[in-house]
């Protein structure tokens, strides 16, 4: 198939970026949508011009780097899928497909589209972890944890940290990020120990980097490729209320 | 032990404040707070349907709240502020937080009630402010302060018919009342999440409850323009 | 050269207790004054970084990636192996320390394996109490699942995405102590080489991917956590961004290379569809607990699966190891996989795949056990094919997955090179010519959490803090010969793209150095692994400058250096004229097929020595003793 492409470029961060329209000609359906981007790189090198950069890294939909805006919606149309799992089959000849970077104040474009998501490294690095240190830790069956709370821990815990949550907001909110490991740590008795503490300052520095406030819209479930539930937000603002509390 | 009194009380008025979820948070009460009202002012409203005493009654009997009027009505005014003080800053915050807009956008889920909460929080806002002006103030309709019925009350029932027989009124006021519930559609589960009362088994009744009370909401006020318009509802006979 | 592997004199079981004792401590407010520099940021990068800052090291991590929570051990599915004997079955240290030297086909380090088993009990603690979300039992305890390899339940998972969970727990160890000031993270920071004064490695230099900017950093110590060299294959499970640089640069530094001709295959990988294909998908092994592998009893039998029935469909592992069955471990099931398609029995359109099918488990079980145990397996199945492994089975065919080899380390996970470690998949130390599921991440966190900080003390502890500054010497020419490098590969402007050589370097790699090779293979792997590498500092193609973000740079400097060290991968395979584990040397089998290793020659660990530009490797043999397990052909019949 061949398809139409707007994307957008843009030098590096100070640049102030357009879209251009590349043409990707003799797509296979079963490429990957990355490869069919690998390809039209290829073929942009061989007219001397800069390739496309976006990140990726495992393709395999779990280390959570690639991060394109495809037709409006990020990660593209399929619920439940990466970027870097979308395949070709789900597009058709002569589709125009519109690719953008996640834009949010909070994640600011590097090239092309490739955004600098740090400010969810602070928001972990605030307090999104047990504050155990290596060894001297109970046995591990110690402490039994019903099988429901695991799994409630674990449905939030699949989160991959990509950012497209933030993304899809129409607020670039960040909170179903931190509302998923916020849920996870306290559905663990390990995790309840310092649950206020961990609320307070995720929440505070969630709000310093500058993401925007959650009005429920639940876009941002809606396209999480782990599909993370808004109930972590809930989960949150229970939380935090009881950190205010106490 | 006051110290760490006064260090809590403004740790939380900063969390309040300061924090996106304490915002939150004051959005769900300042909005409850306003819904409350608005189921009250629906109860007191649809006693029209009771004829021309029993309004009037219940209108007087408010009057004579005297003072615990102002402070109710002080009380509604602060939160109904602080709705939508709270609703201005938060927008500018969340405009402010995305200065690139995408030149494509798809949404999946987020319902159009739920993106437009501002706009139609604020036009029934100004809405209000015509409807006080109108109504409890008679600023638009000074003839209305001089209606008085056969016991010598204050003529509420008369006041709404004559009010509600402008075709203009009404439809304004129809769109308004559509407006208002459609913000609540969104509104009403959304205090839920906001304050994290909701849990997955009951969301989809709270999602039912949101719905439906906004439906009830919608029916019960336009019933009253539309029964004054239809003629179900009358001046009394033989003058006011 | 002397190889001195360190390991502690006495009994099997009491050598890590004596060696801790023996090892000399640096006082804990004295700590603060050794600086530490982590390369790597996956599991054995991230909780060796957070453990040494908790003990009070200065410690600096670097990642290529945008964040360390991306590193590739997120990747890992299936699970990770532990000794706790939870089941009541039959486990032990000495058991799982038996069943990886057996496993790894007698070629790794007995001490090495011993400690792995006996810390892999704490690591499961460790994890727990970081909040990784184990599955559990409704009585709360953990669950257990067998894996390849293994006749005992050992087995701790979360859901399909172990590596994921135990990599987060690293991360928010690792995340906590960033935020408490006691790393310094640097992500988007390539490390493009290794710099040594007075033969100790002192630092690094790095490339930041941002700016492009080449800047050096000083330490008393550098730990490589680098991770694995599969890409060499180009088409691999690995992370589009692994490879093998920081390794390479290493070697060429000084550091010996040991077994690099020990790359595993994994058996259960979605088949390739087509030249595009930029990498290969792992379905977990675990999969093989309830799929039943088949292919087709006739040749070229295209026939839909659900067509064939029973009596003419060949289950071949279950027919040639009925005590393993579908749980032989991953290079016997990955060989038998490439000779069922090289009979020309595979399945699907390239004839390069076999099922892997669960209609009988659905059957037995019911879906929504199936949809339990794999149901995001299952899911990434069809994203990727379009197929529902529910009502079809799922094709399958073995990818590289895991490279055993890596710089050879002693006891102490140091290098040769003094202040030099070298630790998880990035050091050839615990799993020898094969390793078994479940034991990467094992491996990677006893690294990280439970060796390495107390083995890097003891290097402190006797070399005392180096005051070694970035303005040495050293640092300038190792930065200035970077950007020399930068510059050549900028200024080729060839026609071919360094993708295409990468991918032609894979195709030589997988043909005469990949699943089964043998002596004229390799030596024409060797003759051909030369001319592509003039072809690409020739007619390389790297667009833009090196003072910008430049992907296509940052790929170009890797395929460099796969394309250099892809020749001491053939030579090593040539000098062992064995089969052993993963490595098949198609002249060295049984009757059945099975790989004939040769103790008698081959019980060593090759490492090699560079050699300067343009010279063969030098080889040298760390001597394997077993003494306390009895050398036996491995049989999983």
């Amino acid at each position: 198939m061949n398809l139409t492409l707007h994307v957008w470029r843009q030098k590096n961060a100070t640049d102030k970026g357009r879209m251009e329209t590349y043409q990707a000609t003799d797509i296979n359906e079963h490429m990957s949508f990355l490869e069919m981007l690998d390809v039209v790189n290829e073929d942009l090198i061989g007219k001397g011009i800069d390739p496309i950069h976006f990140d990726h890294d495992c393709r395999e939909g779990i280390c959570g780097m690639c991060s394109l805006v495809i037709n409006g919606i990020p990660h593209g149309p399929e619920r439940a899928t990466t970027v870097c799992q979308l395949h070709m089959r789900h597009f058709k000849d002569g589709d125009e497909i519109y690719i953008e970077p996640w834009r949010a104040k909070a994640f600011p474009v590097i090239k092309d589209l490739i955004v600098d998501r740090s400010a969810f490294d602070r928001i972990i690095q605030a307090g999104g972890f047990v504050s155990v240190n290596t060894g001297g830790t109970p046995d591990a069956n110690a402490i039994p944890i019903s099988k429901s709370d695991a799994d409630e821990a674990m449905d939030f815990a699949q989160c991959i940290g990509c950012g497209a949550c933030v993304a899809a907001c129409k607020n670039a909110s960040a909170m179903l990020f931190v509302g998923a490991k916020i849920a996870q740590l306290a559905a663990l008795p390990q995790g309840k120990v310092e649950a206020e503490r961990r609320v307070k300052a995720m929440v505070a520095q969630m709000d310093k980097e500058g993401f925007g406030n959650c009005t429920n819209y639940y876009e941002c479930e809606a396209v999480c490729p782990k599909e993370i539930s808004v109930k972590g937000i809930a989960k949150m603002n229970r939380e935090f209320f009881k950190s205010m509390k106490g | 032990m006051s110290t760490v009194a006064t260090s809590r009380s403004s740790t939380v008025v900063h969390a309040l404040t300061k924090t996106s979820l304490g915002q939150k948070y004051l959005m769900a009460v300042s909005g409850l707070v306003a819904l409350l009202f608005v189921i009250g002012h629906m109860v007191g409203n649809l006693q029209i349907f009771l004829g021309q005493d029993q309004i009037n009654h219940y209108a007087e009997t408010l009057q004579n709240l005297g003072p615990l009027l102002w402070v109710i009505r002080g009380f509604l005014i602060l939160f109904i502020l602080i709705h939508i003080w709270e609703g201005i800053k938060l927008k500018l915050e969340n405009v402010a937080s995305r200065p690139e807009p995408y030149s494509y956008r798809k949404y999946r889920k987020a319902s159009l009630a739920s993106r437009t909460m501002i706009w139609t929080g604020l036009i029934i806002a100004s809405f209000v402010g015509y409807h006080l002006a109108h109504f409890t103030v008679q600023a638009t309709n000074p003839a209305f302060k001089t209606l008085v019925d056969a016991q010598g009350r204050h003529d509420v029932y008369s006041m709404m018919i004559l009010g509600f027989q402008n075709v203009w009124v009404s439809l304004l006021y129809i769109i308004a009342i559509g407006l208002l519930c459609y913000h609540l559609s969104h509104g009403v589960t959304s205090m839920f999440q906001s304050m994290g009362l909701n849990k997955p088994e009951t969301q989809p009744t709270l999602d039912k409850i949101g719905l439906t009370l906004s439906v009830i909401l919608f029916l019960g006020y336009i019933s009253i323009p539309l029964s004054i318009l239809a003629g179900i509802v009358n001046l009394p006979k033989g003058g006011m | 050269m002397q190889l001195e592997t360190k390991v502690p004199s006495g009994a099997l079981a009491a050598k890590w207790d004596k060696h801790r004792f023996e090892m000399k401590l640096v006082n804990p407010a004295n700590k603060r004054k050794y600086r530490a520099i982590i390369v790597g940021s996956g599991l054995a990068g991230a909780s060796a970084a957070a453990s040494m800052a908790e003990l009070g090291y200065q410690v600096s991590c670097f990642c290529f990636q945008d964040s360390p929570r991306r590193a590739h051990s997120i990747a890992a599915q299936g699970g990770i192996n532990a000794a706790k004997n939870y089941q009541n079955d039959g486990d032990s240290i000495w058991r799982l320390f038996y069943d990886t030297v057996k496993g790894g086909d007698f070629r790794s380090r007995e001490a090495n394996v011993y400690r792995l088993a006996q810390v892999s009990t704490e690591i499961i603690d460790q994890c727990v109490a970081q909040g990784v979300p184990f599955a559990r039992e409704y009585g709360g305890t953990l669950s257990n699942r067998s894996f390849g390899g293994a006749q005992v339940s050992r087995t701790f998972y979360a859901r399909g995405q172990t590596g994921q969970q135990l990599l987060l727990g690293a991360y928010q160890a690792l995340a906590r102590q960033i935020g408490l000031g006691k790393v310094k993270m640097y992500s988007r920071h390539e490390m493009l080489d290794i710099v040594l004064v007075d033969g100790v490695a002192r630092g690094i230099i790095t490339r930041n991917l941002v700016t492009g900017e080449v800047k050096s950093f000083a330490a008393d110590a550098v730990v490589l956590a680098t991770g694995g060299y599969g890409n060499v294959f180009y088409l691999s499970t690995n992370a589009k961004g692994c490879n093998v640089t920081a390794a390479y640069r290493a070697y060429k530094k000084g550091a010996l290379f040991a077994n690099p001709c020990y790359t595993q295959i994994h058996p259960t990988c979605i088949p390739v569809s087509g030249d595009y294909q930029s990498k290969l998908t792992l379905m977990s092994e675990s999969l093989r607990n309830d799929g039943r592998i088949w292919v087709p009893k006739k040749k070229g039998d295209n026939r839909k699966p659900g067509d064939i029935p029973e009596n003419e469909r060949d289950y071949y592992l279950e027919r040639k190891y009925p005590s393993f069955g579908n749980l032989a471990p991953r290079d016997i099931s990955s060989r038998a996989a490439k000779e069922v398609c090289d009979e020309g029995r595979g399945v699907g359109e390239t004839g390069r795949g076999v099922y892997l099918d669960f209609a009988d488990a659905i059957n037995r079980l019911g879906k929504a056990v199936i949809e339990d145990r794999y149901g995001n397996l299952f899911q990434m199945y069809e994203r990727i094919t379009g197929e529902d492994p529910y009502s079809v089975p799922m094709r399958i065919f073995p990818a590289s997955h895991y490279t055993m080899g890596g710089l050879w380390v002693d006891y102490n996970l140091m290098s040769n090179i003094p202040g030099l470690h070298v630790i998880g998949e990035a050091n050839f130390s615990d799993h020898g010519a094969n390793r078994l599921g479940a034991s990467a991440l094992m491996q990677g966190l006893a690294d990280g959490y439970f060796v390495l900080p107390y083995t890097i003390g003891d290097f402190f502890a006797r070399t005392g803090p180096s005051g070694i500054t970035e303005e040495h010497a050293e640092f300038k020419k190792a930065e200035e010969d970077l950007n020399n490098k930068v510059k050549q590969l900028l200024s080729i402007k060839g026609s071919k793209t360094v993708d295409h050589f990468h991918r032609e370097l894979g195709k030589i790699m997988w043909d005469y150095c990949g699943m089964a090779r043998n002596d004229a293979g390799l030596r024409k792997g060797l003759e051909l692994i030369p001319k592509l590498r003039e072809e690409f500092w020739n007619d390389v193609n790297v667009l833009g400058e090196g003072l910008e973000m430049n992907m296509s740079l940052e790929k170009a400097g890797r395929v460099a250096d796969f394309l250099e060290f892809a020749e001491i991968m053939c030579h090593d395979a040539l000098d062992r004229d064995e089969s052993c584990g993963a490595h098949f040397r198609e002249e060295h089998q049984t009757e059945e097929g099975e790989a004939l290793r040769n103790d008698k020659d081959y019980c060593y660990v090759a490492a090699w020595e560079y050699a300067g530009e343009g010279q063969a490797p030098r080889l040298h043999k760390e001597e394997l003793k077993f003494e306390n397990v009895e050398l036996a052909t491995r049989s999983y019949k």
